[in-house]
């Protein structure tokens, strides 16, 4: 059985998560003695149908939804699918998407498939960002046509943080009689959301983004938008999806959710301040180090750091050698040989792009966490700079 | 997760020979801040011909910071004639072996070698001469076609592993194919253990095939030139030989064994034949 390593210092939770204890408590009953089918008319069954209920009630609350809007996937890769595939089942008629250059592959592959796999049946339009990750609004509007049937857009980026004004963008795309769905996997949890009072159509998360297991998502549909349905099956989650419910991992993101409530003003005061000084610190004491992102519209956990001239694997391997777990969007870490595609969209020069480090904090993470990364990455950087033919230093 | 060997770790970790030979006798450079690797490789030679000092620049991830240390601890003390005969796959070994997607970091090693043993001669690198195929990392098929025959590729992937071509928009893959096909059909030894299945063939029949072959093709060849060539024994792949006469003193011999002897009995005997000399 592999087991925690002591000493970690965890800094990568836009990967994922560690699950709260509360979570994991919540979470027992059902993975023991609370076995029942929730959909049986016996109370046994039936108790566990109501823990569900409760769970739908609490993940709605974080996004200020109804708890009818609520339906339960596998993960955020799944909620995307379904949201996207439904609006081009909604509008046969319509071949138009439009979405951003720097989506999570979990949308950009998508739609590459809906360009490529279906022949080009589809087009779609990928909106430029600029030097800082941030959309051109007036791009925007120009890219939305009669042939439009779904707008996509993440809510934060999952590289960078940076936040796009989705609010806005459902509002535009609303007006025009087009489908508006937002990636939100990396934004639940750090910042207040509130539907209510937005034009957004489809919302999808992922439970282990915010302190919940792994396989467990949700796709939040707007009460009135028309659906089509992914998976065919029984008359789970009132139809929307198909397959007996994953009862344990939904209790726990209706627990987690609650406490993603509870700490958001933590997220953004104590985690924040973390975030900045480790940020502000690291970009003052190391040549050479510049911010990928916007300086303010960012989650208050997240901080991309470049560090010219010096290549991102190399960095994590030494850092991971002190215990640090962070990111990168380097060539040797993306599996793709080139660097990260939201680096690239930016614009961000190549001496900056593969020297990249992403840290992306928690709750958890303490003062004393962040200042042991911040004594150990200058002497990291410094000892691989010396080995680059490219450093002048 | 990083699956690297200890060995990997440990020139990563504390890499021997950083640094830049002040007025080298070559000089390597290779790879780009584009490409994300680099590796600047200078060596001081002595007026024998001997690499007294070899030093490393390296931009890029652990494994080629690793392979870039343990090559200048395999050419020190060398000869330049040794030194060239190091191809990508030493490299490798010498790590306890990389990862198969950083093969390339390897061949960079092996291609900073060249370079810098080309600079030293005063030779253009025949790379120049290619065209480039991958836009992105900018591969010539000159070394596609090279990697492809040294390290035995077959498949697309194998190709983007060890030269990085394909690594990128991946627009080049039909020209990829196309490189592949032409240059695994062009080697005919590939299809000879269709025709000698290496399984089927004993032990006995595998030393008559090439005593057959070293005195039909190989030792007329020798002859005219003064020399000879003896068959000492026939080890599994392993074909032990003696060069005699002329051949014996002649600084090229390594050459013959390798590129006329050991091409040809892979030609017509056995692919997998390695041929040694025996000392």
């Amino acid at each position: 059985m592999v087991t925690a390593t002591p000493n970690v210092i965890y800094m990568d939770n836009n990967a994922t998560t560690r699950v709260a204890p509360e979570v994991v408590a919540a979470m027992m009953p059902y993975l023991t003695e609370s076995y029942g089918n929730p959909s049986s008319m016996h109370t046994f069954g039936g108790l566990v149908g109501q823990s569900i209920k409760d769970a739908r009630v609490k993940v709605a609350a974080l996004l200020g939804a109804e708890p009818g809007e609520i339906t339960f996937t596998s993960c955020g890769t799944e909620s995307d699918s379904t949201a996207i595939l439904s609006a081009l089942r909604t509008y046969p008629e319509r071949r138009h998407i439009v979405t951003t250059r720097v989506e999570h592959p979990a949308v950009k592959n998508l739609c590459e498939n809906l360009e490529t796999v279906t022949g080009h049946k589809y087009r779609v339009t990928r909106l430029k960002v600029d030097a800082d990750g941030m959309l051109d609004m007036a791009e925007y509007e120009a890219a939305l046509t009669e042939d439009t049937a779904i707008v996509s857009v993440m809510w934060a980026n999952n590289e960078t943080g940076v936040i796009f004004p989705v609010a806005e963008m459902a509002r535009m795309a609303k007006q025009r009689g087009i489908l508006f769905h937002t990636d939100a996997v990396q934004a639940v949890g750090k910042i207040a959301i509130d539907l209510r009072r937005m034009d957004i159509d489809f919302l999808s998360l992922s439970g282990h983004k915010l302190h919940a297991p792994k396989g467990v998502g949700v796709l939040y549909i707007k009460r009135g938008t028309l659906f089509v349905p992914f998976m065919a099956g029984g008359h789970q989650e009132h139809g929307r999806r198909g397959g007996t419910e994953n009862v344990a991992s939904i209790v726990g993101l209706g627990r987690a959710c609650e406490l993603a409530g509870e700490k958001m003003v933590e997220e953004n005061s104590r985690v924040k301040q973390l975030r900045d000084r480790l940020e502000s610190t690291l970009l003052a004491i190391i040549p050479k180090s510049m911010l990928n992102g916007h300086k303010t519209e960012r989650l208050p956990n997240t901080v991309n750091i470049s560090f010219e001239y010096v290549e991102g694997e190399a960095i994590l391997l030494h850092m991971n050698r002190h215990g640090i777990c962070a990111s990168s969007g380097s060539a040797c870490t993306s599996g793709s040989l080139e660097p990260s595609h939201v680096l690239r969209a930016m614009g961000v020069p190549f001496t900056a792009a593969h020297g990249s480090i992403r840290f992306s904090l928690s709750i958890y993470n303490t003062v004393d966490e962040v200042d042991v990364v911040i004594a150990k990455m200058p002497d990291i950087i410094e000892s691989l700079r010396k080995l680059s033919p490219f450093w002048k230093g | 997760m990083w699956e690297y060997t200890d060995k990997v770790q440990e020139h990563f970790l504390t890499p021997q020979n950083v640094g830049e030979i002040d007025k080298p006798s070559g000089t390597g450079d290779v790879g780009s801040l584009a490409c994300g690797d680099a590796l600047k490789l200078t060596l001081k030679i002595d007026e024998n011909d001997i690499i007294t000092d070899a030093k490393f620049k390296t931009f890029g991830c652990a494994s080629a910071i690793a392979s870039s240390s343990v090559l200048t601890e395999m050419v020190k003390g060398l000869a330049v004639d040794e030194a060239a005969k190091i191809t990508n796959e030493d490299i490798a070994q010498a790590l306890g072996g990389l990862p198969k997607e950083k093969m390339h970091c390897s061949v960079m090693g092996r291609e900073a070698l060249e370079a810098a043993i080309a600079d030293y001669r005063g030779l253009k690198l025949p790379k120049a001469e290619g065209e480039v195929v991958c836009e992105c990392f900018g591969v010539t098929d000159l070394e596609i076609i090279r990697a492809i025959k040294e390290s035995s590729l077959r498949s697309i992937e194998e190709i983007t592993n060890f030269t990085k071509a394909g690594g990128g928009c991946g627009k080049c893959e039909e020209k990829l194919r196309k490189i592949l096909q032409e240059t695994v059909s062009g080697k005919p030894e590939i299809f000879i253990p269709q025709a000698f299945p290496p399984k089927r063939m004993t032990s006995l029949q595998k030393i008559k095939k090439i005593e057959e072959v070293l005195e039909r093709e190989i030792r007329p060849g020798l002859k005219k030139d003064g020399g000879d060539i003896e068959l000492i024994d026939v080890d599994g792949d392993f074909v032990i030989v003696s060069l005699r006469g002329a051949c014996k003193s002649c600084s090229k011999s390594q050459t013959t064994i390798k590129e006329y002897v050991e091409k040809k009995l892979r030609e017509l005997v056995l692919a997998s034949l390695i041929v040694e000399e025996n000392n």
